[in-house]
């Protein structure tokens, strides 16, 4: 009865951390996460030891050689004493020693991760940092996307991890996505790796993690990780050209004769802007304003009139457009499906 | 000798023209002089006060990041705010206040009459002092190209490519480059004439297996000074280049290199940091066994870590750089060399411990904040090898875990020594003993405070919180640890007021202190308080490590035993 | 020296410490190499990789005979210095006229040297990495040159003017190892920019 009371109650405890704290590093769900997780442990255990051992040590000794009122006679000092050939030794040597189990572990785990062989059915995903999105392409399916990263659940008997390829147009950006691996940093004209295999399909959170201007507080990450048939889905859907939806035609044209396309792009149309994030699918993603703002009607309007609204600072300007406008434009990127 | 008369005093508040011509000759006497001992003052006043202002910015940020989406101030103020904080507190709060220490008592430590060079000592407060003040004229510099004009907002470490004038438009980036060029030059200014007045000046008898351990560790610090500075003057005047005459060091579209600052950056970076603790552990090395009566335990063992921490910290740097993709033989040998160093620090930490060990321990204030410093500098430590550790780093590198380390070090090691060694010296200094009760006040307010928000505030780092946001999302579980991290600012804030509030009313009202308050045995306690400007009135010559133990105690010299 | 503590300065006490003069130029020459330094590695590690030319090898001469002229210039500081320990003025005079001459002759080839690059080869600071990198280094190193022709010009002017005498050849050592350094420099960047990046 006790033992399944305790189950219980450490199942809730998974289930908030995981819950309530969903970029928690101890909540690891894919390989990188979950072999830093255990070096954490160790680490913990080592430090946690050290400093009871040292702290109690101070503890003791400042309680007891406190100074104490003696009486009248002038205090005496205590004994001097320069110094101990053997006990300095050992305590050089003590350290020593514990650096090098430390330093050899989390080797074992530097090499791991960074040198990974690379599984035959893993993704490959390039990710491009901006001032403040994230450009998602998968150059082996033809897509172009941003902001939301959708990738197949790995299952351990049969890898498909996500390797990344990752770099910015811009200034220094990091993808970190804390359940899943390790921080990675994207950086102007270099191209850096890293690999996610998340074990349980589910969203999982992040978001950039390298100051890179006036709105990297909300440069957030979503990372869908999806069941083979819901990948593979929303592949197919991701691989089609952009919504012919006749009804949406005004907003269509309001989009292609203003600046828009200046910047964004719209897979089959005369919209193939690179500055900001691909359109052609904008209606399918649950964010606008990478992960910062729920994706509605009435989002999408208020984010076109004026991101400074949601995103002080963000390098899509006001679009100065009329009421009439704003409404045909809003109803046509929702039918980007 | 209790009374002397004081160089240092404001005159008598009479009334009348005299009062106005002696205010006019007093002024005129600080801004001239070339007294070490002026000079180190200015230097602490200075440091106070950006100390105050750079606290009244952080106390902002964390009102702002109490609850999520708040909007406190915006974004673009939060990033300048974060970048001035930051700044601000190394190279005007740091960097000056530990000169200053150093300046007012290494010369007295050495029976020395001054430093070598009395008017570059003048020059290199002054340089810096200036350094400051442009820095803070960038709030009032009005806008530039975009509003962008003002404060910088590039964070203390100034990235590239964030930095080009592509990203960076307007001068506010040129603020924080040109106020730190100046504010090195004084640096090394200051760091030259410490190695010279302590190679130079000793006085007879002071070999320098005799001095201070306090000067043993400005020595090793100035000389850290030469080789960090130089990599960061170096890349400022590399970033200006880039900024004002078109060059391409940092410019990625023209095939620069953006990690190449960071490793200029951080090669004086990691130093720096180091630079700003061996004096806090100078200062524990002068206090500790003073206040337990006790003599330094392992006086040898102590310069040697302190010169293998000099060497090792210049070897380290590329701890700040794990996630930017170094290759996995690059990160495991800082790895390495990172947690190499964690052994001389670790040895120092047991000297204060066997020093305190059979002793009779004082709990003054100055003593209080060395505990508290010994016990928060542990775990600075021990969160440092953490952090060491480059696959743990890949997680919480640039989170609020990094945050929390450093301030854990900045503040709950480096301000708290400095506490100590303002409540030990400024009766050298002032001729006053700060009061003990305010400084009990001061003392339980800072460190709760302290406690509050550095303690927790690791947590928001182990669960996914990035460095250098205005705002996070109410979803992430975050907001009850910044609120309660917020809520500590509140306490240290008090804390310090009650720091100035105690230095100004003790220099009106506090006991005198007499030459030897604390019935200490280096050099400056055996002249008056404040000493005259001549220091000494005859050259002292020494036979101990302790010269004036030996003096108290004539029947057993510490020269009998020093090993 | 046991047992006794604090004394008054005994006269008969031999207690030598080194020059304040030396130790602080020898403080700054490390600050100042630290610099130099990270310019080098910038320079070396730019090495090829700007994307437009020109490169190195393509515009870059060897500057033999301004190189000759500077490092001479060490030896005929040193000779000033040994001049005047001496108490030889009239020669001390000699050394730092022939001193300055030979680094007013460096800074000259310098100039004609950048004149040809930017005007005949169309390189300037802007124009690559390699540019960026070259100027700012041979760039640095020249202003070190000039601050140290201006003190050696100083030093010439109080020494015609008869005031330098023997007792100031530790002031004028200081000043030539500033000089010593700044040749050394100059070694390095030959032997970095000239020799091994061409």
């Amino acid at each position: 009865m006790l033992a399944r009371q305790q189950w219980r109650s450490l199942a809730v405890l998974v289930q908030f951390a995981s819950g309530h704290d969903p970029t928690s590093i101890f909540a690891p769900a894919g390989t990188p996460a979950h072999s830093i997780f255990g070096l954490s442990m160790l680490v913990l255990g080592i430090t946690g030891a050290i400093f009871l051992v040292v702290e109690g040590l101070l503890l003791y000794v400042l309680l007891r050689y406190r100074y104490r009122e003696t009486g009248s006679e002038p205090a005496q000092e205590p004994a001097q004493i320069y110094g101990s050939n053997q006990i300095e030794l050992s305590w050089t040597v003590i350290p020593v020693l514990i650096v090098v189990i430390l330093f050899l572990a989390t080797a074992r785990v530097i090499f791991s991760t960074e040198l990974a062989r690379k599984p035959a059915a893993a993704l490959d995903v390039t990710v491009i940092g901006h001032q403040f999105w994230w450009e998602y392409r998968y150059p082996k399916l033809g897509i172009v996307t941003a902001n939301e990263l959708h990738i197949p659940v790995s299952d351990p008997s049969h890898p498909t991890p996500a390797y990344l390829t990752v770099s910015s147009a811009d200034t220094d950006h990091s993808f970190w996505v804390p359940r899943l691996a390790g921080k990675t940093d994207l950086i102007p004209n270099k191209v850096n790796t890293m690999w996610i295999d998340p074990e349980t399909a589910g969203l999982y959170l992040g978001q950039c993690a390298q100051y890179c201007g006036a709105q990297h507080a909300k440069m957030l990450i979503r990372v869908y990780a999806d069941s083979p048939q819901q990948f593979a889905a929303w592949v197919a859907q991701q691989q089609k050209p952009a919504a012919e939806d006749p009804s949406a035609a005004e907003g269509e044209a309001v989009f292609q004769h203003n600046a828009c396309i200046s910047c964004h792009a719209v897979a089959g149309t005369v919209a193939t802007g690179k500055f900001g994030p691909d359109l052609t699918h904008v209606a399918s993603r649950d964010t606008i304003g990478s992960g910062s703002v729920p994706n509605t009607a009435s989002n999408m309007r208020a984010w076109v009139d004026n991101p400074a609204h949601f995103k002080p600072g963000a390098l899509m300007p006001e679009m100065h457009l009329n009421d009439h406008d704003l409404d045909a434009v809003t109803s046509y990127l929702m039918t980007l499906k | 000798m209790a009374t002397q008369t004081s160089t240092t005093a404001l005159p008598d508040t009479t009334a009348g023209p005299e009062f106005g011509r002696r205010w006019l000759e007093v002024v005129h006497e600080w801004v001239t002089t070339v007294d070490h001992k002026k000079i180190g003052i200015m230097y602490i006043c200075y440091a106070l006060i950006f100390l105050l202002v750079a606290g009244f910015e952080a106390l902002l940020m964390r009102i702002q990041l109490a609850i999520p989406n708040n909007t406190f101030v915006s974004p673009q103020v939060f990033n300048r705010l974060f970048t001035m904080h930051g700044t601000t507190m190394v190279f005007f709060v740091g960097m000056p206040i530990l000169f200053g220490f150093g300046n007012y008592l290494i010369p007295l430590m050495i029976g020395a009459r001054d430093m070598a060079f009395p008017r570059l000592n003048a020059f290199g407060f002054w340089i810096s002092a200036f350094g400051g003040l442009l820095l803070y004229f960038s709030y009032l510099g009005g806008d530039g190209l975009y509003g962008a004009g003002t404060a910088p907002d590039v964070g203390w470490f100034a990235y590239a490519p964030l930095t080009s004038p592509a990203f960076s438009v307007g001068h506010s980036t040129d603020y924080w480059t040109l106020a730190l060029l100046l504010s090195g030059v004084g640096s090394v200014a200051t760091a030259l004439n410490m190695v010279a007045t302590t190679i130079c000046m000793r006085c007879p008898g002071m070999k320098l297996n005799r001095m201070p351990l306090l000067v043993w560790l400005y020595l090793v610090t100035s000389l850290m000074v030469f080789i960090a500075i130089g990599p960061l003057t170096a890349a400022q005047i590399m970033l200006m280049l880039d900024r004002f005459a078109g060059a391409h060091f940092f410019d990625t579209q023209a095939g620069g290199s953006a990690v190449l600052w960071m490793h200029f950056f951080w090669i004086f970076g990691h130093p720096e940091v180091y630079i700003l603790v061996l004096p806090a552990f100078a200062f524990a090395n002068e206090i500790i066994p003073v206040f337990s009566r006790k003599a330094i335990f392992g006086y040898p063992a102590m310069v040697a870590a302190t010169i293998g921490i000099g060497f090792i910290s210049l070897s380290v740097w590329a701890h700040h750089m794990f996630t930017v993709g170094m290759g996995a033989w690059a990160n495991t040998f800082f790895t390495l060399a990172t947690m190499v160093i964690a052994v001389p620090t670790g040895i120092k930490i047991f000297n204060w411990l066997a020093t305190l060990w059979g002793g009779k321990i004082h709990f003054t204030v100055p003593m209080m904040f060395a505990v508290a410093f010994l016990f928060q500098f542990l775990i600075a430590g021990l969160t440092g090898i953490m952090l060491s550790v480059a696959p743990l780093d890949w997680q919480l590198g640039n989170s609020y875990f990094v945050v929390a380390h450093f301030h854990y070090v900045l503040v709950g090691a480096i301000l708290m020594m400095i506490f100590a060694a303002f409540y030990c010296w400024s009766p050298k200094m002032t001729g006053r003993v700060l009061s003990e009760k305010l400084g009990k006040w001061h003392f339980w307010l800072f460190v709760i405070g302290f406690h509050l928000t550095f303690d927790f505030m690791h947590v928001p780092g182990l669960l996914g919180m990035p460095r250098r946001i205005y705002t996070y999302e109410a979803d992430r579980g975050w907001m009850i640890w910044n609120l309660i991290v917020s809520s500590g600012a509140i306490f240290q804030a008090i804390g310090a007021l009650v720091f100035v509030y105690n230095l100004v009313w003790s220099y009106f009202k506090g006991q005198l202190a007499g030459a030897d308050p604390w019935d200490a045995w280096t050099l400056e306690w055996s002249t008056t308080s404040p000493p005259p400007a001549y220091n000494f009135a005859a050259i002292p010559s020494v036979g101990s490590r302790r010269p004036l133990w030996d003096l108290k105690h004539p029947e057993d010299p510490d020269s009998n035993y020093e090993m | 020296m046991g047992g006794t503590a604090v004394l008054f300065h005994n006269p008969r006490e031999d207690w030598k410490l080194p020059s304040r003069g030396i130790v602080g130029m020898v403080c700054l020459i490390i600050a100042e190499a630290a610099i130099f330094i990270i310019f080098v590695v910038a320079y070396v590690f730019y090495l090829g990789k700007s994307l437009t030319g020109p490169t190195p090898r393509d515009v870059l001469e060897l500057p033999i005979f301004t190189t000759i002229c500077l490092l001479s210039s060490s030896f005929t500081v040193m000779g000033a210095v040994s001049a005047l320990h001496r108490n030889k003025r009239n020669m001390c005079s000699l050394w730092l006229a022939l001193t300055v001459l030979l680094g007013a002759i460096f800074i000259g080839g310098t100039a004609h040297e950048w004149y040809n690059l930017i005007y005949r080869d169309g390189l300037t600071i802007k124009t690559n990495l390699f540019g960026t990198t070259f100027y700012s280094l041979v760039g640095l190193h020249a202003t070190h040159v000039v601050f140290g022709l201006c003190m050696l010009s100083l030093a010439l002017l109080f020494s015609l003017r008869g005031q330098m005498t023997s007792k100031h050849t530790e002031r004028l050592e200081v000043l030539s190892l500033y000089w010593h350094f700044v040749d050394g420099v100059w070694v390095v960047v030959f032997l970095v920019v000239y020799l091994f990046g061409r």
